[in-house]
């Protein structure tokens, strides 16, 4: 306890250096905390994803769209629970840069994907009407959008002015659930282009497996893609999170930079507080010389130290915390708003907390190792400066 | 009975390639309940003799007994454990612990024992009201006199009753009337609480309080 208490009143001999060491250490962490979080949303879709659903899509590319009477032979093969199907449709509201995710999918894609909540009485409308549409709650709030609105969209790949009637509003199942997507109805979308050009209707632009849990993904995969060998249209299948991942790993090496940069700052800040410790030590080396001469020990020295190393630590990482929390939540909001297609999930992890934890306590530890060996090796005799 | 016998003791630095001797050879015994003062000039090695007698230096060669344990045998922690047992130290410069109160400065070395709360407290409250600070226990060494500061560093050295007592220069840093009262309370502990003391001192007037005066002169004992 007086030790405690001994620490503490060190830490706050000067207040100013050491208020400034934990801002310091709290602007490191909250920009630590911040690059983590930009990471881990990037990352969102992947870990969203779900081990029992297979993606499958033309080998050649994406935008291949893959031939509807696939889906007979896809529900053949052993494992395959249920088959959905959607088409990427790279519609705008409004203004062009007015970007978000919209996909016209099949009947059974809200069953495939029950982390889309929508009101049972809402999914009723939505799959009973042809131009209804069901849409996330962060992509309504973003333009004010109301149940039962009617809304355009302007088609890039499907071209033309498309109406919808949000009959649907769903809200994520799981924190990092993407609520910023707009689904209408597949059998709409093909109707339309069947009209305006022939050619290009009866295809999908990929299909959703949903898989037992005990059958093995890679064994169905296989399966699939040998099924579909040689025709004009083959296929390459994986697992959602594998399918999630590689639009991520296009971003790969930024990502990178970003990982190291978040642990470069607190390389930094490290030694920005092993400054501050070694400036503290040294003025106190007289001190700890006459603890010794009193009798404690190198390990009540090494607490000493230690101690308000790792209290300052605290204080910079409760109050990085904080500023992490307050900081995260408006970037949230300003993303939301503004970036939503790209950060649909922004949201500060449990991991970056214990990461930015984690790391202002070896902060505190190592800044604390060069002073406290120091200190015990130090003779009592030179602490003392004196010798007659 | 000698509480100190220092037998054939040498000591010296290096400083780079250079071998500098501070002590040669010196022998010396303490009877219990002396209070001797060590003078001589700067450099001639009084408070290294000092240093190696409270168990806080090593020598290169030779014996130190205090109270017939061998110094100079026991390891670092045993030496720690032995000082914070047998030994009160006062300083020239006082070294207090600035950020604490005259009160748990004079209760760090009881830190280090097994006594309860309430005994530290009344050992404390008797090792001040000794050295006639009863009224000072919660003021802060920047809050005192020098002269006070010195009399906290003598209740701190004292408060374990210790066997021995070293003085390095106690009233060094102080002006006349504090040095007087610094030297009466160091007669007094000596006379009527019968401790051992040795003190390291330039000033003559020190010396004449101790009932014995050794001098050093370029290592060696005159």
């Amino acid at each position: 306890m007086k030790v405690l208490k001994l620490i503490f009143k060190n830490a706050m001999r000067h207040k100013l250096r050491t208020i400034l060491t934990m801002l310091g250490l709290a602007v490191a962490l909250l920009a630590f905390g911040l690059i983590r979080t930009v990471i881990s949303s990037w990352y969102a879709g992947v870990e969203a994803s779900a081990q029992n659903r297979l993606v499958v899509r033309s080998a050649v590319s994406l935008i291949q769209p893959l031939p509807l009477a696939y889906r007979e032979q896809l529900k053949k093969v052993p494992g395959v629970k249920a088959v959905g199907s959607a088409n990427w449709v790279g519609a705008y509201h409004g203004d062009p840069n007015n970007f978000f995710a919209n996909f016209a999918v099949d009947e059974i894609y809200l069953e495939m994907y029950p982390e889309l909540v929508v009101p049972p009485e809402q999914k009723e409308v939505y799959l009973r009407e042809r131009n209804a549409c069901i849409v996330g709650k962060k992509l309504a709030d973003r333009f004010g959008w109301k149940l039962d609105q009617t809304v355009t969209l302007t088609g890039t790949i499907y071209y033309g002015e498309w109406e919808f009637v949000i009959r649907g509003i769903y809200t994520g199942g799981q924190p990092s659930t993407d609520e910023t997507q707009f689904l209408m109805h597949w059998e709409y979308l093909n109707e339309k282009v069947r009209e305006a050009s022939p050619g290009q209707a009866d295809n999908v632009g990929w299909y959703m497996l949903l898989i037992d849990n005990q059958t093995n993904p890679a064994a169905v995969s296989d399966a699939v893609d040998a099924m579909f060998k040689n025709s004009f249209a083959e296929t390459k299948t994986e697992t959602e999170g594998a399918f999630q991942q590689s639009f991520v790993s296009m971003s790969g090496a930024i990502l990178a930079a970003m990982e190291a940069i978040s642990f470069v700052v607190v390389f930094i800040v490290l030694l920005v507080l092993a400054n501050t410790m070694a400036m503290t030590a040294r003025e106190r080396m007289a001190e700890y010389a006459v603890l010794k001469t009193l009798g404690f020990r190198p390990f009540h020295i090494i607490s000493l130290i230690g101690g308000e190393s790792l209290l300052i630590a605290m204080g910079g990482f409760v109050l990085g915390l904080s500023l992490m929390i307050y900081v995260c939540n408006g970037f949230a909001t300003f993303l939301t708003s503004n970036l939503g297609n790209f950060f649909p999930v922004f949201e500060l992890k449990n991991l970056t907390v214990f990461l930015a934890f984690l790391s202002a306590l070896l902060v505190g530890l190592f800044a604390a190792l060069f002073p406290a060996w120091r200190a015990v090796r130090m003779r009592i005799a030179d602490g003392l400066h004196r010798v007659g | 009975m000698n509480i100190v016998e220092v037998r054939n003791v040498s000591k010296s630095y290096r400083r780079e390639s250079l071998k500098i001797p501070v002590l040669e050879n010196i022998d010396l015994n303490v009877p219990e309940g002396e209070f001797l003062a060590l003078m001589g000039p700067s450099g001639s090695g009084k408070t290294t003799l000092l240093n190696l007698i409270a168990g806080i230096d090593r020598p290169d060669t030779g014996s130190i007994k205090v109270a017939n344990d061998e110094v100079t045998q026991l390891s670092e922690s045993q030496l720690a454990e032995w000082r914070s047992n047998h030994i009160g130290f006062i300083f020239q410069f006082y070294n207090l612990i600035p950020v604490l109160t005259a009160y748990e400065n004079v209760e760090l070395p009881l830190l280090l024992t097994k006594l309860s709360r309430q005994k530290r407290e009344e050992n404390v409250k008797i090792a001040l009201n000794v050295v006639g600070l009863s009224d000072r226990l919660e003021h802060y060494p920047k809050q005192l006199s020098g002269g006070q500061q010195q009399r906290v560093a003598i209740a701190r050295a004292i408060v374990t009753d210790p066997t021995l007592i070293v003085a390095d220069e106690p009233t060094g840093d102080l002006d006349k009337t504090s040095a007087t009262e610094i030297l009466t309370l160091l007669e007094r502990l000596n006379q009527e609480f019968k401790k051992s003391i040795i003190m390291v001192t330039h000033d003559q007037r020190a010396a004449e309080k101790a009932h014995t005066v050794r001098n050093l002169d370029k290592g060696e004992l005159v």
